[in-house]
């Protein structure tokens, strides 16, 4: 149990996904400026990471490592991942128009999202078991809604700053407020 | 006057898929620590680029449109995957300072996104011009990302052959003392980053207000 804790708050505060290992960059820029869409979007990042883990964790045990495949595992992941966020758009227009709008383009995009496909290939290279994978996926997800939601509300106040130099606007200066937050980030380092 | 059009030099910076389309930034962030990733990251890339766009262009014709994404995404894992082979048997300490972000070139948005965009409707002959302007302007991105990390964290630059690890250069000039480890973390690539990404908006925006400046005279000549 104190192992699983242990894994649990180093993917989601220490090893974070976004902040030491610039996974899932795409979507941390595209949709962090506004609370409710990061939300949302971390949601969806927590579903497809989950879900897109446990599937990958059964078809390679299961099937790749049966038949000696393993050198096909790129293609499978990645098809069952689009497959999986195929899956999420379409349940999201049913059941959650307005989210679905405001994430636009880049909910298909969460195919392209290198955290889902990082997660999936360091489950089986880490060799973790079911457990591990769950927790993991989850800490993970967890850390990316975290880091996703709290730069959102900065950068809610940054781009109300008209002091910006015109060439450090939206982006630039985004990017090196990540920076800061890495550097605050490692200070947790020493947690465990 | 017609406005002229950019030349490669400077598309390579008005266009770069990097710094301004902001396509492909985590492996760019996550392998910029020294000459040596930057590398082999730019070559990887760049193989992989290219032989998509061929492939993709070659089957335009015949890739269904309704489903032409999983398609494009199949033909960039299995590049992908004979890439990463290759790297493991003839590049191994590449293998492993690169680790898993050789897989991740799969999910590489600049790769996928040239596929969508250009190959998909264009030539072969178009499709491989567009993948060295577009590899070109990933390599100047992470070279300089790498230069800039690798000479504050370490005080100097030094580049290695791949296959062999001879050392084609290497020299110090910032004394140890004043090397900043913190460029070799996180930190440092994340504000790196965000400076070179001002400097080429900088660049760009003076470039697009002489080119409106031009044309505003053009139009008053006449």
């Amino acid at each position: 149990m104190g192992e699983l804790l242990t894994l649990f708050l180093s993917t989601v505060l220490i090893n974070n996904i976004i902040l030491s290992q610039f996974l899932g960059m795409c979507p941390f820029m595209g949709v962090s400026k506004n609370r409710s869409s990061a939300l949302g979007m971390g949601f969806a990042v927590l579903f497809v990471i989950v879900g897109s883990s446990i599937i990958t964790y059964f078809l390679y045990h299961g099937v790749l490592v049966t038949f000696g495949l393993e050198y096909l595992q790129l293609i499978t992941f990645i098809l069952v991942i689009a497959c999986f966020v195929q899956f999420t758009e379409l349940f999201l227009k049913k059941f959650s128009p307005s989210l679905y709008k405001s994430l636009g383009i880049f909910l298909p995009l969460i195919t392209t999202n290198c955290a889902v496909l990082a997660v999936a290939l360091e489950n089986i290279t880490k060799k973790y078991t079911i457990v591990e994978t769950l927790v993991n996926s989850v800490g993970v997800s967890v850390g990316f809604m975290l880091v996703l939601y709290i730069f959102s509300t900065i950068r809610e106040r940054l781009d109300m700053n008209t002091k910006t130099p015109k060439a450090f606007l939206g982006n630039p200066l985004a990017l090196i407020t990540a920076g800061l937050m890495a550097l605050a980030f490692g200070g947790l380092a020493g947690l465990i | 006057m017609e406005n002229k059009k950019p030349n490669f030099l400077q598309s390579l910076i008005l266009e770069n898929p990097v710094f301004v389309l902001y396509l492909g930034i985590c492996s760019i962030l996550g392998v910029s620590t020294s000459l040596d990733n930057a590398l082999g990251m730019s070559l990887l890339v760049f193989v992989v680029l290219l032989f998509s766009n061929i492939i993709v262009s070659l089957l335009r014709k015949i890739t269904p449109n309704e489903i032409r994404i999983p398609v494009y995404i199949v033909i960039i894992a299995t590049l992908v995957s004979v890439a990463e082979m290759f790297i493991k048997a003839y590049a191994t300490s590449l293998y492993t300072s690169m680790g898993a972000f050789i897989s991740l070139v799969v999910v590489n948005c600049i790769i996928l996104g040239r596929a969508e965009a250009c190959a998909s409707k264009n030539n072969v002959l178009t499709s491989i011009k567009d993948a060295c302007v577009m590899g070109a302007g990933y390599a100047v991105a992470i070279f300089s990302l790498s230069a800039i990390r690798q000479f504050l964290a370490e005080g100097g630059l030094s580049l290695s052959n791949p296959l062999n690890l001879a050392t084609i250069f290497k020299f110090t000039v910032l004394p140890e003392e004043f090397a900043i480890g913190l460029f070799s973390k996180p930190v440092g690539a994340f504000i790196t980053f965000g400076i070179l990404a001002a400097v080429f908006a900088a660049y760009k925006q003076g470039y697009e207000a002489k080119q409106a400046a031009a044309a505003k005279k053009a139009k008053e000549a006449k």
